[in-house]
């Protein structure tokens, strides 16, 4: 149960029932599309970008509770953020879930973020805790792909 | 039949003895006993069936219908010896009727290849079920777009079950092919095939049954059920991956030109062109899965001695066990609740994804599916993105059933649901 608590942990369990940002957005500049081919699960992803700036995010879409809270929390770190600073928290999530179990993960950046390290021990579920920083990727790129974990 | 009704019955105790040829389950995951409810995924492999394969491949491998060597002869004939157990197992009349494939995705594609291609013509339909398997679904898009078919679809209703209340209009004079699940992989509805069947021969209209998930836990007689091609999966059969079947009516395999050309299926071969070998082998090209097929023999000698009416009576005890435990469980919705089930149960939970709901019983090593299993078009009727699926095996006791009622309970502690 240990290893359950450590992915299940409260601020997730939370965000997974009542998703910050879950909203459509009517003048979004940017916005992309996330499947996980696996479980079905998609998301749209709505950015708008002013200065350089991450002046609004939100998503739509159902999902687990790992994938719905990984969005909710996602929206919420990076309003306000520098573009450049998005993408290295982007690059910072996914190696931090993505690090072999035996090595400590490098957190330093991530912050409440952090919490989602326990996903290492789910090797299934990875994914659910990454799509929505991929389809971040996809919209930052101003991709036609839709972002997919496979 | 006479070894079939001298098997007894399966008893606690002889199911415990069964458990025991099934070395997998006595393992341990995350620290606790392996629960597995997920056999209609792919089945667990009895010690006969792993025995079977690695003795072949140490005592009897060789190519086979090449060799004059003895060890070929004796591959060969073992080989077709198998043949001729699938012909029985499934009660066709001739082992000409018995195509080794690759599982049931090949077989279907097989029959949607060289069926489809070279009997169906622009405007004709395809009638098929709106709960099918991507893989008897797929590979006639695929044609349908190729030859310009129509395909068409018996739907589900609000109860998770095929709509047959107005059957007879989904034919038409332009319907050439009838293909459906035998049980619902998704859901595990046994689907009402004679009446579908009767509906479709009355008007001379082909049947495909896709048996992949009947052929584990039902008796199955092709001839009974009046289809014109079967098709199942060995790895679904507690045999190994790789290797499947798929029964033909021979009127129609012989109408039917070969899908892949190579070697087996040849009779002479020049530069300029080339005659076919006869049935089976003309749908046979390449070396097959030789020791696959060998462990596709185990397991239908294991069944055989088990005998497929024990493990249906078995089945039906465990399922009604399970309806039971589950249904009283708090916030749980089963999907087609009254439908006459095979094998496996389909649910949703309260405020629960079914990915998380997989993922904790995970914990409690008990093994279930969580998403679409294969079958999109189910979950968009049913409005979801997906369910979590409970799926059982001879080898599955009700201590199993209450291993997944207590991991249940663990889901609604953490979900609050």
């Amino acid at each position: 149960m240990s290893e359950l608590r450590d992915l299940y942990q409260e601020v997730i369990l939370d965000h997974g029932r009542r998703p910050r940002n879950h909203r459509k957005m009517e003048d979004a500049n940017f916005s992309a599309e996330g499947h996980n081919p696996l479980c079905g699960d998609q998301l749209t992803l709505y950015l708008k970008l002013e200065d350089g700036h991450v002046a609004d995010l939100s998503f739509e879409g159902s999902g687990c509770a790992i994938s719905t809270a990984s969005a909710s929390m996602l929206t919420g770190i990076l309003i306000g953020k520098s573009e450049a600073e998005a993408r290295e928290l982007l690059k910072a999530f996914v190696d931090m879930a993505t690090a072999p179990t035996d090595e400590e993960p490098d957190d330093s950046k991530l912050g409440k973020l952090a919490v989602f390290a326990g996903v290492r021990e789910f090797p299934m579920r990875v994914k659910c805790a990454t799509l929505c920083w991929h389809t971040l990727e996809s919209a930052l790129n101003d991709s036609n792909e839709a972002a997919s974990t496979e | 039949m006479s070894i079939r009704s001298e098997s007894p019955k399966l008893d606690t105790e002889r199911l415990h003895n069964l458990r025991d040829d099934f070395p997998i389950l006595k393992q341990q995951v995350r620290g606790k006993r392996l629960v597995f409810l997920d056999s209609a995924a792919s089945a667990q492999k009895p010690r006969q069936v792993i025995d079977a394969m690695s003795r072949f491949q140490e005592e009897g491998y060789a190519n086979i219908h090449r060799g004059v060597y003895e060890l070929s002869a004796q591959a060969t004939l073992a080989f077709e010896e198998v043949r001729e157990k699938v012909r029985s197992f499934i009660g066709a009349s001739e082992t000409a009727e018995i195509i080794f494939t690759r599982g049931t995705t090949e077989s279907i594609n097989l029959v949607a290849q060289s069926f489809g291609r070279s009997q169906l013509r622009e405007g004709d339909e395809i009638l098929l079920t709106e709960m099918e398997h991507h893989s008897n679904l797929v590979p006639w898009q695929m044609l349908a777009a190729e030859k310009h078919l129509k395909l068409r679809f018996i739907r589900m209703n609000d109860e998770g079950e095929l709509d047959l209340s107005s059957l007879s209009n989904h034919f038409s004079e332009q319907t050439k092919l009838l293909a459906l699940g035998h049980v619902s992989n998704a859901l595990g509805n046994l689907q009402a095939v004679q009446k579908i069947i009767s509906e479709a021969k009355g008007r001379g209209i082909p049947v495909l049954l896709d048996g992949a998930q009947a052929v584990p836990h039902l008796p199955v007689d092709v001839r009974e059920l009046d289809c014109d091609f079967y098709a199942f999966s060995a790895h679904k059969l507690y045999g190994p991956t790789g290797i499947g079947v798929l029964y033909g009516r021979k009127e129609l395999l012989e109408k039917m030109p070969p899908w892949q050309g190579g070697g087996d299926m040849i009779r002479t071969v020049t530069l300029e062109k080339t005659s076919f070998n006869t049935l089976p082998w003309k749908f046979e090209a390449g070396t097959p899965a030789i020791s696959e097929v060998m462990g596709l023999g185990a397991a239908i000698d294991y069944l055989e001695a088990v005998a497929m009416e024990n493990i249906h009576a078995y089945g039906k005890e465990l399922m009604a066990y399970a309806m039971e435990i589950l249904g009283n469980q708090p916030g749980m919705r089963i999907v087609a609740p009254k439908a006459e089930r095979v094998g496996a149960i389909s649910f949703l939970m309260d405020d629960a994804h079914p990915h998380d709901i997989a993922t904790i019983l995970d914990a409690e090593g008990i093994a279930v599916r969580a998403g679409h299993h294969c079958a999109q078009p189910v979950m968009d009727a049913l409005g979801v993105s997906g369910t979590t699926r409970a799926s059982f095996a001879f080898y599955n006791t009700r201590d199993d059933v209450d291993a997944l009622a207590a991991g249940l309970a663990k889901v609604r502690e953490m979900f609050g649901a």
